[in-house]
């Protein structure tokens, strides 16, 4: 985990809160972290955003190749390498004071330490709407009710 | 079971043995199929091989000495060599029935393999599969022959009185109870406990537990060895009981979770056959329906329950064969009925010595189960790994240990002529 803002550890508020408006203020941007993980630590992962209060994302499998070495299946007479392995992609839109702790939550729920654990990209986001509300960008990715 | 004096090959009977034999080979394919489906995808095809494997392994140890060890001869712990590797067992009929020996000995035989394959559902999703062909080579012989050799085989349990159809103590109660020792020794998988763990296909569930039950018609029919009334009475048992556990575990589902499930429909099939099992030929139509009912209410709580401990039986065999294989032979003591079997009543109809014949097997298998599996399997730990690391039990059993995936797609897969070898480094060595 990101060491905290000293801010939030004096404040009374809910930390999110205390972002949002931070935000806000400073008119920041939002990001969108994509982390490809093991499929098998995506349960992993979700705890980790859990417990990091990143409570929106998508998640889907996908199939890649990131160096790690090939499997060797046969069936009857056919032997095949198997190039492309399967994972789970995780796309997860934060504003800035979440990049971080986003980052954290995929490196510490996904390392198992062999090749193969997969990557994190962050790229910058032109506009984030929230379909509902029509609320743009640092407020289309923070959750409801806070 | 009236016999003829002098034992002649009755081809009626022969003809319906033949068709039972074939009936019951086929439940553990269909085992394979309901064990798969209550597994995770990438568990598929090791859970349905170790159920392959039985058949390969439990047939050729059957052959060599299980089935001598089983039926040669009236000792009271265990049979002698006669037998073994099938010597003199040929087309004359096998003492007490009017089937070929050979006709015998195969029926027996599908019994061996199908008891070998439950077990696997304690230790699936993590158990290599090399030391579990080793295990089950020698829980076939060590376990097996000796509790079918008490039950059917002229041994103690046999000879003292106790009343078992079609395998109750060495199918039911012998899977069951192994069971959980083989998953106190293998071990908890990494996961159980922390994530939810889920059947990846509901309907190879259902479907697997169809094709069992309508092999089981084979496996509790077929044991009264002829066309006669027992196998009859103990066919048609075979569809009551089912039904009425079926209904029961509805209405159980309905109270505690407001829906019937899916899932539980399949295990209620097979709670409802591993009743009937021991008590077939035994127990009038109407008790085998109280059976169906009544017998579903431990398994019923033994499933709930389970899962709240830290054993990680995984596919629940002590709930659905040794629980309820343990009911059956109980209940025969109560409700044997000399008018439907010809044999003997129990406690209802006034006979209270077939109850204590019925305990005492009650007692003696499953301690016997339990003991020498557990033995067993520390002692093969001793000499190979039961199970492999976290990162193969991650990658899941069937790319470690078979190479293969149940639902490979082909994307991305590069073709390996035999000329040019494997080349390069991989993840996963062949084996």
């Amino acid at each position: 985990m990101s060491k905290p803002e000293p801010f939030l550890v004096a404040s009374k508020c809910r930390p999110r809160a205390r972002l949002l408006s931070h935000a806000l203020e400073k008119g920041e941007a939002v990001k969108l972290v994509i982390g490809i993980v093991r499929p098998e630590k995506a349960n992993d992962v979700l705890e980790a955003l859990y417990r990091a209060e990143v409570r929106g994302f998508s998640l889907s499998r996908v199939q890649g190749h990131g160096g790690e070495l090939d499997r060797v299946e046969t069936y009857r007479g056919t032997t095949v390498k198997m190039g492309l392995s399967e994972k789970v992609r995780f796309e997860i839109a934060v504003s800035d004071p979440f990049v971080q702790p986003t980052i954290d939550a995929l490196c510490n729920g996904a390392r198992t330490g062999e090749v193969g654990d997969g990557k994190i990209f962050v790229v910058p986001l032109e506009r984030a709407v929230r379909i509902r509300t029509a609320e743009a960008d640092v407020e289309a990715v923070t959750p409801v009710g806070e | 079971m009236a016999l003829p004096v002098a034992a002649q090959i009755d081809t009626g009977d022969t003809a319906w043995m033949l068709c039972a034999t074939a009936l019951v080979l086929m439940m553990t394919p269909a085992l394979g199929l309901f064990y798969a489906g209550l597994v995770r995808s990438k568990n598929t095809l090791n859970t349905f091989m170790m159920c392959v494997a039985a058949i390969a392994v439990a047939m050729v140890t059957w052959a060599a000495v299980g089935y001598s060890l089983a039926f040669d001869g009236t000792g009271d712990l265990i049979g002698g060599l006669n037998h073994a590797g099938l010597h003199q067992v040929g087309f004359a009929p096998r003492e007490g029935t009017t089937i070929p020996h050979l006709l015998f000995m195969a029926f027996q035989a599908t019994f061996c393999i199908i008891t070998v394959a439950l077990i696997a559902g304690a230790v699936v999703e993590r158990m290599r599969f090399g030391a579990f062909l080793v295990f089950a080579a020698l829980w076939s012989v060590l376990v097996y022959a000796v509790l079918a050799h008490w039950a059917f085989g002229g041994g103690w349990l046999a000879s003292n009185g106790t009343l078992d159809f079609a395998g109750g103590v060495p199918v039911e109660m012998g899977a069951g109870f192994s069971a959980l020792a083989a998953a106190l020794v293998v071990g908890a998988r990494k996961d159980y406990g922390r994530q939810a763990l889920l059947p990846h296909n509901a309907v190879y569930v259902l479907l697997g537990a169809g094709l069992l039950w309508f092999g089981w018609f084979g496996f509790n029919g077929g044991s009264g060895f002829s066309a006669g009334e027992n196998s009859v009475l103990a066919f048609t048992n075979t569809l009551l009981t089912p039904a009425c556990s079926l209904v029961v575990w509805f209405a159980l589902d309905l109270v505690r979770g407001r829906r019937v499930t899916a899932i539980g429909a399949a295990t209620a099939i097979i709670v409802g056959c591993v009743l009937i099992t021991p008590a077939g030929g035994f127990v009038s139509p109407g008790w085998a329906m109280l059976l169906g009912a009544v017998g579903a209410l431990p398994c019923y709580a033994v499933i709930v329950w389970r899962p709240r401990t830290r054993v990680d039986e995984t596919l629940d065999v002590l709930a659905a064969h040794g629980i309820a294989g343990f009911t059956g032979i109980l209940f025969i003591g109560f409700f044997a009925q000399f008018a439907w079997n010809g044999l003997s009543d129990g406690l209802v109809y006034g006979n209270a010595a077939q109850l204590g014949d019925q305990a005492l097997a009650a007692i003696a298998t499953p301690a016997y189960a339990f003991g020498v599996t557990y033995v067993l399997l520390r002692l093969i730990g001793l000499v190979m790994p039961l199970r492999g690391d976290e990162r193969e039990e991650a990658l899941g059993m069937d790319v470690v240990h078979h190479g293969e995936e149940a639902y490979a797609t082909g994307e991305g897969a590069i073709l390996v002529t035999p000329e040019a070898g494997v080349e390069g480094d991989v993840a996963v060595k062949p084996i």
